[in-house]
């Protein structure tokens, strides 16, 4: 019989352009966005499209990032599906509204370039922005690929509207958000599907009397944390499903871990975002060289997914963390993470905190390798190392 | 309020060199951008006050004006976006002895930090803010601000802009500043002596600076070339988007230019040490 049919609607653009593409595809009702080095071009790629009529969003440039959530969270809590994407400063000027956004159970869509903030002053890649907000009740992607920004956009909107919590994808600056790679750009009629807009209760509607953010008493403020904790632990498995079913339409599999060459794996890199490609490339090598080398790329980190890092991980006898983002006083932030998830295992591996590329500094596949060498039969290191 | 008589200037030949960072040259400004005239209008100012530059503190925020915090041998601060204001506010209160001058744009004091701007003129702290209007975001690209003229192109007003805009000047006097001006890049003099009265003030004093943005504003909009942006600054920034609120004598058919309030109020640092002064006295 026939084969499958494969999109052949492949373009050449930047990790940027492709986010605005799966925004295009399902065309939220609402975005307001705020420019910022490395966001912008999601933003102007956005009006582009308006401008075209292939886009059939509200786009509001509100006055800063601060107002640009504040308008996310009130159109989202009319009911409306709403994007919005920033960067390093903007998502940090963002904080109280994240934490808003989660409380009011809003699923929100935001795509976050990964920046380094100031001070001092620097336009790099380095995933501190992000992970800085882990707390906030913020689901947290991060890709590898325009190609998976793309997709990952389209599945935030199935999460996020399946547990009613807002998503935040990310992609490193520049290696990412720049690059410019072949992406597929998928069927719209399929996207829509995948991602169908679910009938949420109109919140703000002046037939009912509803109030959104009233003074609540002790129990009734921890109840919606518990609520949280109950959404929150649904997150891993919507991935998958979302990861699953998209692999089906597309071909393109996804799930919240990636694994690489893990099978027989006798030490992994375990990382995020874009230095899995370095990572990738170093593995090659070594297995060529007869090292028993692997990757294990954490696609989803908030929440982590702890069965599945615990089942990947028990088989491998060392573990190497490379953490592009620098917690003063604490060290990576994945390797702690990965620390804690771990605690208490038999078979744990020997894991050591390695802090690659902090403020972007570059970090080739050889330096990779020479710490696969150095460490892999190396005692469990009790700090982070700094990786020149 | 500070005569300004009794402070004799500096006769001095003013060089430019003199105040900049050569070794941050060459600067990352666009070919044809106003932003070089005003800093040097700014830094001749400071020249003919005789102002030490160690006793000279620059405070910028974020965009194409932010940067040029970096040029200016003195001690500079490269703040938040929209935030140099309240950075400066904290400085010179700890630091009274200090000229705190302020270097923003259009999108970083009327925008982002719109908040600041307004607190800045009611509070009346002994600060000088020269605000650079190109009527853009231009270090992101040409976005739309607050004081981007009706009708104009900007990346995301790709049909024309429908915004109506800021007068920043009425805006500022409407707030409480004590003294506030504007000039635009073409008056290179006339720009150094407002800057010269604004530092000179006793309070708080704002400047608008019209300046252009010709590589990505002016393109984009078919604004001509530099010296044809700068010539046509006084008539084609739309002088009918602004609603002055101070009525003085202006050149015809332009923009109000000069120095368009001044008043004499409370200057809030020295109020607020003869507040402590008292209150220490009280309690003995």
């Amino acid at each position: 019989m026939n084969a499958p049919v494969r999109n052949t609607n492949v373009q050449l653009m930047n990790g940027n352009h492709a986010v605005a593409w799966g925004v295009r595809l399902l065309s939220p009702d609402v975005a307001p966005l705020y420019p910022i080095t490395p966001q912008t071009p999601i933003l102007e790629k956005l009006i582009d499209f308006q401008s075209q009529d292939v886009l059939s969003t509200r786009l509001l440039t509100p006055e800063s990032e601060h107002s640009a959530m504040a308008g996310a969270i009130a159109a989202s809590a009319t009911g409306a599906r709403v994007f919005t994407a920033t960067s390093s400063q903007g998502l940090l000027l963002m904080h109280e509204l994240l934490h808003y956004a989660a409380g009011a159970r809003l699923p929100i869509v935001m795509f976050n370039v990964n920046r380094t903030p100031a001070a001092p002053w620097g336009f790099w890649p380095d995933q501190i922005d992000s992970l800085s907000q882990r707390d906030t009740g913020w689901i947290q992607l991060y890709t590898e690929t325009p190609q998976e920004s793309l997709d990952t956009t389209i599945q935030a909107f199935r999460i996020a509207e399946a547990c009613e919590m807002p998503v935040m994808v990310n992609h490193d600056a520049f290696y990412v958000s720049h690059a410019v790679e072949p992406v597929e750009i998928p069927d719209q009629e399929m996207v829509q599907n995948f991602a169908k807009k679910p009938d949420r209760s109109l919140w703000l509607e002046t037939g009912s009397i509803r109030s959104i953010g009233t003074p609540i008493g002790q129990a009734g403020w921890n109840e919606t944390r518990r609520e949280m904790d109950v959404a929150m632990q649904r997150v891993v498995g919507l991935t998958e499903e979302a990861g699953r079913v998209w692999g089906e339409q597309t071909g393109r599999h996804y799930g919240p871990l990636d694994f690489y060459r893990t099978d027989d794996a006798e030490v992994v890199f375990v990382t995020m975002g874009s230095m899995a490609g370095t990572a990738r490339e170093a593995v090659d090598t070594l297995r060529r060289n007869g090292v028993a080398a692997g990757l294990i790329r954490v696609r989803l980190f908030r929440p982590l997914p702890i069965s599945g890092l615990r089942a990947a991980l028990a088989k491998i006898p060392t573990a190497i963390v490379l953490d592009r983002n620098y917690s003063p006083g604490l060290g990576g932030v994945l390797h702690q993470e990965l620390k804690a998830e771990l605690y208490g295992m038999e078979n744990a591996p020997r894991m050591h905190g390695m802090l690659a590329g902090v403020g972007g500094v570059n970090v080739p596949p050889e330096t990779l390798e020479k710490l696969v060498i150095d460490y892999k039969d190396a005692e469990q290191s009790q700090s982070p190392i700094w990786v020149d | 309020m500070k005569d300004a008589v009794e402070t004799p200037l500096n006769e001095a030949e003013f060089h430019i060199n003199d105040y900049i960072r050569l070794e941050q040259m060459p600067h990352f400004l666009c070919p044809g951008c106003g932003h070089g005239i005003a800093l040097r209008a700014l830094l001749w100012a400071v020249h003919e006050l005789g102002i030490d530059k160690d006793k000279l503190a620059i405070v910028s925020g974020i965009g194409c004006s932010g940067r040029l915090s970096a040029y200016i041998d003195a001690n500079t601060f490269h703040t938040t976006h929209g935030r140099p204001l309240a950075y400066a506010t904290g400085l010179a209160l700890a630091r009274p002895d200090l000229h705190v001058i302020v270097i923003t744009g259009d999108g970083d004091s009327l925008a982002i930090g719109g908040n600041h701007l307004i607190h800045a003129c009611r509070r009346n702290l002994n600060l000088t803010c020269m605000m650079l209007n190109n009527e853009i975001y231009g270090m992101t690209g040409g976005q739309v601000s607050p004081t981007t003229s009706p009708d104009r192109y900007t990346t995301t007003t790709p049909a024309g802009n429908t915004e109506p805009v800021f007068d920043a000047c009425a805006l500022a006097t409407a707030a409480g500043a004590g003294f506030v001006g504007r000039e635009v890049t073409m008056q290179v003099t006339g720009l150094k002596n407002l800057m010269r009265d604004a530092i000179q003030h006793d309070g708080f004093s704002f400047v608008e600076v019209i300046s252009d943005c010709t590589e990505i504003y002016g393109r984009k909009n078919d604004l001509g070339n530099s010296p044809e942006m700068i010539l046509s600054q006084k008539s084609q920034m739309r002088p009918d988007a602004y609603r002055n609120t101070v009525d003085v004598p202006f050149r015809p058919n332009a923009l109000t230019c000069g120095v368009l309030t001044k008043t004499d109020r409370p200057e809030y640092g020295k109020a607020y040490r003869d507040m402590t002064a008292r209150l220490r006295g009280e309690g003995k």
